[in-house]
């Protein structure tokens, strides 16, 4: 029997989620709730069984999550043999920092970037897995499955280290980290058919239904709590969305769409392509600002 | 020309039952490699219209192809890329058809970056060659052609571009075609097929073009999606062990990967290094035991018996195991500004074990143009060539030929923890599997237990003229007043016999270090305390030396003196000489000096008088017990 495309990109996360434990010290899963995230954690369980995982999820929180993310986790967080470490910068905490008055690129520098140096320095993880794949965005594209950073958590795209075979060089200085990406060539369908195949729970605001919304700049957002500050003559308006990718709910655009399930989802990606992340307000901040935030240490 | 909308559905892309395959591009600059890979992601449908929409405003902005769009945009990813209008990096592209997942590594062919593409060819099935009709085979077009062989690949598409720009001449095209061939086959390249193109205007790429009646061959894609994909489940059984699989005391598994052939249970393996041989009991996954696995699948054996078996051991098919040695004959590409020195210590990682290794005198370089043999002491950045490898153990293997997973290497640098090189095992030396060290009957235990004190190394090691022969034969002095038998290893005098056929220049210097290394290690085994007075310049070096000895025999002294004050010292007239440049490599002028980070024993020159200085080495020798204090 020939193992069909999903096998293969199955064997080989697995594959590199091992090999990753088998060279760290103190590795970590990076946790964000999404569906690339469910994902990495169902494989990551596969890697592992029958033995627990071998390593924390670590979810770096901005506060500003839509609230049925934060269910999800609870969830996670309740299942045996998970440990779950939230961190929330409490600086950000303290300066209030929120996407409506700071801006996206401050607020996702402080609560993100920041926070998640803070967590990795905290906790003295020296290899991160992260959920990233290379068809997400176009520096992306370049970006090693071990991806080599710094002490200071840069990352230098000129400095990064050949990948052939399948032989993962993980060696760092104490201080010095890896960052893994498993998903690394898989596509965003193959993200859902998988979730498909292996009926994997994700967030259900991926799955369109009626929910409240303002339309701002072109981008539908969802009035997700009262902290939403509506603006004078905004009223939400019920509309049937759904999303592509999930961030904070103020940075996050929904699309219009009555695709109610993962098949459906899958039949809609077939017939109206748009790029996941054009929903992602923060890659828009200007000419390769994605490469640039990965330069100072964004995952 | 408008960008295209979608007019229709595109085609469902990744069934649940396709396949996959993986192929590499290669091409110069000019070649029109990255508009081929944009067109390619653009016509089927790949590229979400949000991106199209970028493309357009990019196109204004940084394209060539005035207020058409330029594909080349699409994959020219990095910001550093667009300002020089080169791709400086491998990239990984995806897409699909109906029949057919692919994963495209899209590899620079400037010529500077050929690790890029070794890298890239590295997981491919197959490549494409990119050829600009007008120029006909170049120099590079060769040297990814040798490249892609000598990694493996047998299929090889030959993209004759810009068709449009030779008046879409058969001549033209089938007289490329023809020298390529030739070429080819001295390559051992045995499918080549051959279309004209122009990816700029999409001929030949998706379908038959109106430009080219005189060719019924497939389009680009077409060929693409019929070209074989690699059977790895052929092959006996092979699996290295990644991870030991313990959640209790009750269940112990081996976690890997296989890479060649199939398992079930009941098959007997036999485990490598250790030879042990057992059944196999079950394959565990998370979705339930299997009755059978293959070659790809990542799974979890157990077995029958109890047997000790850790990671980097290959599970492999008892009736067919792989092959055990420690020493090979390798082709090599190096990967790395600093040159491959023999002799150096580098890492080597195999399959899932990582281990001490060093390169014999190449045998040869390769000339990637004409393939011809070139005399060569070093491997430089992009070099490629034949070396032997020798390995601090031996490991399980099989020729890259038989099994790609199981033949190849990376060479990993000890001290910036970079990939500096990557490698394909050939076969086994012969010598590796007859030489075992000779055990004898009065052993260095004996001698230690008759000279009443423990062998050890001093390794002095600092700059020219920093104090280093003067403060070894002071610390001789005191030892030899105790009662210790002692020898002293001098720069000058070594220099005069065992390393006379040496010079100044890197590899020269690990070479001498080496064999100072291995005579250390020869007069440890007789139970003498060896001092050692080199400027020893390099990390790797020092710590080969150290390395030849036991833990806690290598003591290495930092005789530390700043440049300035041994310039001004020049006992012997060698700094002023090097200034005015009648000497070459000279440490700390034109050579490199890489001071020891944590040395045993760090002394100021400057600041220390000599027989304090002695005095304290003796004292540190005394609290590490390897002499007994003075009654």
């Amino acid at each position: 029997m020939p193992l069909t495309h999903l096998d293969r990109l199955e064997a080989e996360s697995i594959d590199i989620l091992r090999e990753a434990v088998a060279e760290a010290e103190r590795p970590v899963m990076l946790y964000s709730i999404g569906k690339d995230s469910a994902v990495l954690l169902h494989l990551a369980k596969k890697a592992f069984f029958p033995s627990r995982l071998p390593f924390p999820l670590l979810h770096v929180d901005t506060t500003w999550k839509f609230r049925a993310m934060y269910a999800l986790r609870a969830q996670v967080a309740a299942e045996d043999g998970i440990e779950l470490i939230v961190h929330v910068n409490p600086e950000a905490r303290r300066l209030g920092i929120n996407p409506f008055e700071h801006g996206s690129s401050l607020h996702t520098d402080l609560w993100k970037t920041q926070g998640l140096k803070q967590a990795l320095d905290e906790h003295r993880f020296d290899l991160a897995f992260g959920g990233a794949r290379r068809d997400e965005e176009k520096s992306r594209a370049k970006e090693r499955v071990f991806s080599f950073r710094s002490a200071q958590h840069r990352w230098d795209p000129r400095n990064q280290r050949p990948e052939l075979w399948r032989l993962y060089n993980a060696r760092h200085r104490p201080g010095e980290e890896i960052r893994v990406f498993p998903l690394s060539n898989w596509t965003e369908l193959e993200v859902w058919q998988y979730i498909e195949r292996e009926a994997i729970t994700v967030v259900p605001l991926y799955f369109a239904a009626e929910r409240p919304v303002v339309e701002r700049e072109g981008q539908l957002i969802m009035v997700d709590d009262e902290r939403f500050p509506l603006r004078e003559g905004e009223t939400p308006t019920l509309r049937r969305v759904r999303f592509r990718t999930l961030g904070c709910y103020p940075l996050t655009g929904a699309i219009e769409s009555t695709a109610d399930s993962v098949a459906a989802i899958i039949q809609e990606m077939r017939t109206a392509p748009t790029s996941e992340r054009s929903g992602r307000i923060i890659d828009h901040d200007g000419s390769a600002s994605m490469e640039r935030k990965k330069a100072e240490g964004y995952f | 020309m408008a960008l295209a909308t979608h007019p229709s559905a595109p085609p469902a892309p990744a069934g649940e039952a396709i396949d996959l395959l993986r192929f590499i591009t290669c091409g110069s600059v000019d070649d029109g490699k990255s508009t081929l890979i944009g067109r390619l992601l653009h016509d089927t449908h790949a590229l979400p219209d949000d991106q199209l929409a970028t493309l357009v405003a990019d196109s204004r902005r940084f394209g060539t192809q005035g207020d058409a769009p330029d594909y080349a945009l699409l994959v020219d990813g990095l910001s550093a890329e667009r300002q020089q209008g080169i791709t400086i990096d491998v990239a990984y592209r995806y897409f699909a058809t109906p029949r057919r997942r692919f994963i495209v590594a899209d590899t620079p062919g400037h010529e500077q970056y050929t690790r890029n593409m070794v890298t890239g060819a590295s997981t491919a099935e197959l490549a494409v060659i990119l050829v600009d009709a007008r120029k006909g085979l170049l120099t590079q077009t060769r040297r990814h052609s040798f490249l892609v062989s000598l990694l493996g690949i047998r299929q090889v598409v030959l993209a004759v571009n810009k068709m449009d720009l030779v008046g879409w001449s058969r001549a033209v095209f089938e007289a490329i075609e023809r020298d390529y061939r030739v070429f080819a086959a001295r390559l051992g390249i045995d499918a080549v097929a051959a279309i004209p193109l122009s990816a700029l205007h999409g001929d030949n790429l998706l379908g038959p073009s109106t430009h080219t009646p005189w060719y019924v061959g497939p389009s680009l894609l077409q060929q693409l999606e019929r070209a074989p994909t690699l059977a790895p489940d052929g092959g006996p059984l092979r699996m290295p062990v990644q991870w030991v699989n313990r959640p209790d005391a009750a269940f112990r598994g081996f976690s890997g990967r296989i890479l060649g052939g199939r398992v079930r249970p009941g098959d007997a393996v036999r485990v490598l290094p250790s030879g042990r041989q057992s059944q196999v009991a079950r394959i565990v996954t998370f979705d339930g035991d299997l009755d059978q696995a293959q070659a790809g699948q990542s799974v979890t054996l157990t077995l029958t018996d109890e047997i000790d078996i850790s990671r980097g051991d290959v599970i492999c098919a008892a009736a067919d195991p792989a092959a055990l040695a420690d020493q090979f004959e390798t082709s090599l590409v190096w990967m790395s500004d600093e040159p491959m020195l023999p002799g150096r210590p580098y890492l080597v990682k195999l399959g899932a074990t990582t281990l001490g290794a060093a390169f014999g005198q190449p045998k040869y370089a390769i000339d990637v143009n004409t393939l011809e043999h070139l005399a060569a002491r070093t491997f430089e950045l992009n070099q490629t060539g034949v070396v032997n490898l020798t390995l601090d153990h031996a490991v399980p293997f099989d020729a890259y030929a038989d099994n790609r997973d199981m033949g190849s290497f990376i060479v990993i640098d000890r001290y910036s923890n970079q990939t500096v090189g990557a490698g394909l095992l050939h076969f086994a030396l012969r010598r590796s599997q007859n030489i075992h060290w000779q055990a004898l009957e009065v052993d260095k235990h004996a001698r230690i237990r008759q000279n009443g004190h423990k062998p050890c190394v001093l390794w002095l090691t600092g700059l020219s003229g920093s104090g280093k022969s003067t403060l070894a034969n002071a610390v001789e002095r005191q030892l030899h007043a105790l009662g210790a038998r002692t020898y002293l290893l001098d720069g000058d005098n070594v220099r005069h016999g065992l390393s006379k056929d040496l010079g100044f220049t890197d590899a020269d210097r690990v070479e001498n270090i080496r064999r100072i290394g291995e005579v250390a290690r020869l007069m440890v085994d007789a139970g003498l305390i060896v001092l050692t007075a080199f400027i020893s310049p390099f990390h790797a070096e020092r710590r080969l030396a150290r390395s030849m000895v036991e833990d806690g025999e290598f003591i290495e002294i930092f005789v530390d003196a700043p440049l300035e004050v041994v310039e001004a010292r020049d006992p012997k007239g060698l700094y002023a000489k090097a200034r005015r440049g009648e000497l070459a490599n000279f440490t700390g002028i034109d050579s490199p000096y890489e001071a020891p980070a944590a040395p045993e024993i760090h002394i100021r020159t400057a600041q220390t008088p000599i027989e304090d200085a002695a005095t304290r080495i003796v004292e540190f020798l005394i609290a590490r017990g390897v002499l007994k204090p003075p009654l």
